[in-house]
């Protein structure tokens, strides 16, 4: 019978199978872990007793509760003690159990999701899980990545498996090309428009298409990220040339890699395979897109009206989109917090400046995405139009560090939730691209870059 | 972390109407520096149920009805967002012992059964009769899988996942049977 992505990186996995009665015990290759879900985790361990069974195949960050700023004498300005507290934690535990941790010394520390691919330790056919929804972002290499609680963390600690049925399975298809200045978010937030945020749930998406496959890999990053956002445990790109590319240099890469490449390559779907459901867009209809609502699927294109009240984001029925007053522009997280978003960004911001009303806030997504900038020449870019350039870290994208908006306020954000109050009590969120976030930094109010390049 | 069996619970409810309602109203993110369980559900749906000067408002989820009810019956997608499992110890910590919806979220889902807290999706007419009768008693029967409305003399069943159905019953957790299948993984392991 053809199979699909998911169902041979399934069954790679399976340590015992699924029965009535009993979910499949499924080996993780690779563990991600952060100071946020670990805690409680490490602290079953000790009580019963555990050991970290697999340390070799865990690796850890700090990202969610780190300040994003240094004070002048070095010092970290963390928002409480016990954040701080938190950091230590982690740091003190993955030392106790020998387990590789990126921390505030390494090059390498960034959000979890941005880490795992640039040092190369995500790679097709893994089975990756990480304490964090949006884990399905390393899906974009033909990985089967998805987010666990915390009782699940001890559990992979200590067994390196987890318990689970096997999801069903969703193709989602965009055929075509997009249109110049349609990004990767502008394709998943169409996607999660037209099938819900509860679209996907109880399954794993394949993204299949054209739209796909001309994609680099940050952007397929960005689409599988925002997966759960429609529901989906995981979402998932079959390895190609682009995927196998992506590796050249990275520390973390197969020894073997030739041997690697060709069996990555093996992992896409069969011609013939089924899903449980199948979803069509063309990517001719995708335009820039923004959410005017609190939750990913109420989103609409930047040139629309809003289609529904919505009391929370003061927004009405009817009216434009575009030109609502924008308070802070904040460009990270692990949706769009990589260089290719920063390039982006610094290409509008090139000679402009932000608009004095509006606060703008820069965070890479790791070190290597602050290293890489800066040796590109963005920060200055960004600094001279009136940008704030900052410590890598989840910053504003759920505001644990403290980096959040005040009531009220309207941000333009490159990150994948609109909950209320996920940026701060009573702040609004609308998401959008690096391109739409940068234009609206400069004109002050919600803006399509592509008519701000026009216009100049 | 084994946790209380759990076979059959009698309770009145408290209604949250809210479709979509996300883990992010549950337990505000920034209260995930949290490092242990304990004193989280004073924080549930915080920003809910007090004002500024951190005082509890007039929202039902501070009332004494409230404080009494063990089951929560929520609207649509109940769950949803981020995969944290400070939902679940939240929401158990307040008090609740199960949830009635008509659809809740994969992963709050899978958190739930992970720490003896029952999600239940229930067919939508008997749903949107318990949103229209809050505070009513309903009986959730766990070995029968069914939910009972004595007011309304309705008997629903839910699915339920039989391996999770079983730990629940016993009050035993999955990591006890994960270490049980240590030759196996270490076969596994072996293989690679
Ligand atoms: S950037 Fe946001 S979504 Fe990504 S891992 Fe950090 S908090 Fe989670």
């Amino acid at each position: 019978m053809p199979k699909s992505l998911f169902d041979k990186v399934w069954e790679r996995h399976v340590v015992a199978l699924e029965t009535r009665e009993r979910p499949a015990t499924v080996f993780i290759d690779l563990h991600l872990i952060h100071e946020v879900t670990t805690p409680q985790a490490f602290t079953v361990l000790r009580e019963r007793g555990l050991k970290v069974r697999r340390p070799d195949l865990t690796l850890a960050t700090i990202d969610h509760s780190t300040p994003t700023l240094v004070n002048k004498d070095g010092s970290r300005p963390y928002v409480s003690a016990q954040a701080e507290k938190q950091v230590e934690m982690l740091l003190a535990n993955t030392a106790e159990h020998g387990i590789t941790t990126h921390g505030w010394d390494s090059p390498y520390r960034g959000i979890v999701h941005v880490m795992g691919p640039e040092l190369g330790a995500t790679w097709p056919g893994k089975t990756i899980v990480c304490g964090d929804s949006h884990t399905a972002t390393h899906g974009a290499f033909g990985a089967l990545a998805f987010g666990i609680g915390t009782t699940q963390v001890g559990h992979v600690l200590a067994n390196q498996c987890i318990l689970m049925r096997k999801p069903k399975s969703m193709c989602i298809w965009v055929d075509g090309e997009l249109a110049d200045g349609v990004s990767a978010k502008d394709v998943i937030l169409a996607i999660i428009a037209k099938v819900g945020v509860g679209g996907g749930t109880g399954h794993v998406i394949e993204y299949r298409g054209q739209c796909f496959e001309d994609m680099d890999m940050s952007a397929r990053m960005t689409v599988c990220n925002m997966s759960i956002e429609a529901g989906a445990r995981a979402g998932m790109i079959a390895p190609d040339a682009t995927t196998v590319a992506y590796f050249e240099g990275k520390v973390m890469a197969p020894a073997d890699f030739d041997k690697a490449a060709a069996d990555w390559l093996s992992l896409a779907s069969d011609a013939g395979c089924t899903y449980d459901k199948e979803v069509r867009l063309d990517a001719a209809d995708i335009k820039p897109m923004v959410t005017y609502g609190t939750h990913p699927g109420m989103a609409m294109p930047i040139d629309g009206l809003v289609p529904e009240d919505n009391a929370y984001m003061d927004m009405q029925a009817g009216t434009a989109i575009a030109g609502t007053k924008v308070d802070t522009v904040f460009i990270g997280s692990c949706t769009n917090s990589r260089i290719e978003d920063f390039r982006v960004a610094a290409k509008i911001l090139e000679g402009k400046s932000v608009a004095d009303s509006v606060t703008a806030v820069f965070v890479p997504g790791s070190e290597q995405v602050k290293i890489q900038a800066e040796a590109e020449g963005l920060h200055e870019t960004f600094l001279a139009a009136g940008a704030q350039w900052r410590e890598p870290g989840c910053s504003m994208c759920i505001g644990m560090n403290g980096d959040i908006g005040k009531p009220g306020d309207l941000i333009v954000s490159t990150s994948n939730r609109n909950f209320e109050g996920r940026q701060g009590p009573g702040v609004r969120t609308v998401l959008a691209s690096p391109a739409t976030a940068a234009a609206s930094a400069v004109t002050g109010v919600i803006t399509d870059a592509q008519t701000l390049l026009r216009s100049i | 972390m084994s946790f209380p069996p759990f076979k059959t619970l009698t309770s009145e409810t408290l209604v949250l109407r809210m479709e979509n309602i996300d883990t992010d109203q549950v337990i505000p993110a920034r209260f995930l520096t949290m490092t242990s369980r304990e004193g989280l559900g004073k924080l549930a749906f915080n920003d809910w149920r007090y004002d500024e000067n951190g005082k509890e408002n007039d929202h039902p989820l501070n009332s004494d009805t409230a404080k009494a009810a063990q089951i929560l019956v929520a609207g649509h997608n109940f769950g949803c967002g981020s995969s944290r499992e400070h939902a679940p110890w939240a929401l158990m910590d307040y008090g609740f012992r199960a949830v009635i919806s008509s659809e809740i979220a994969d992963i709050f889902h899978a958190n739930a059964l992970k720490n003896g807290f029952l999600p239940i999706v229930i067919e939508k007419s008997a749903h949107e009769w318990l949103l229209d009768h809050p505070g009513e008693d309903v009986t959730i029967d766990l070995e029968a899988c069914e939910v009972r409305l004595p007011k309304n003399g309705g008997t629903y069943p839910f699915k339920i996942d039989p391996f999770s159905r079983l730990c629940l019953l016993q009050g035993q957790d999955e990591l006890d049977y994960l270490l049980g299948q240590d030759d196996a993984i270490t076969e596994y392991e072996a293989a690679q």
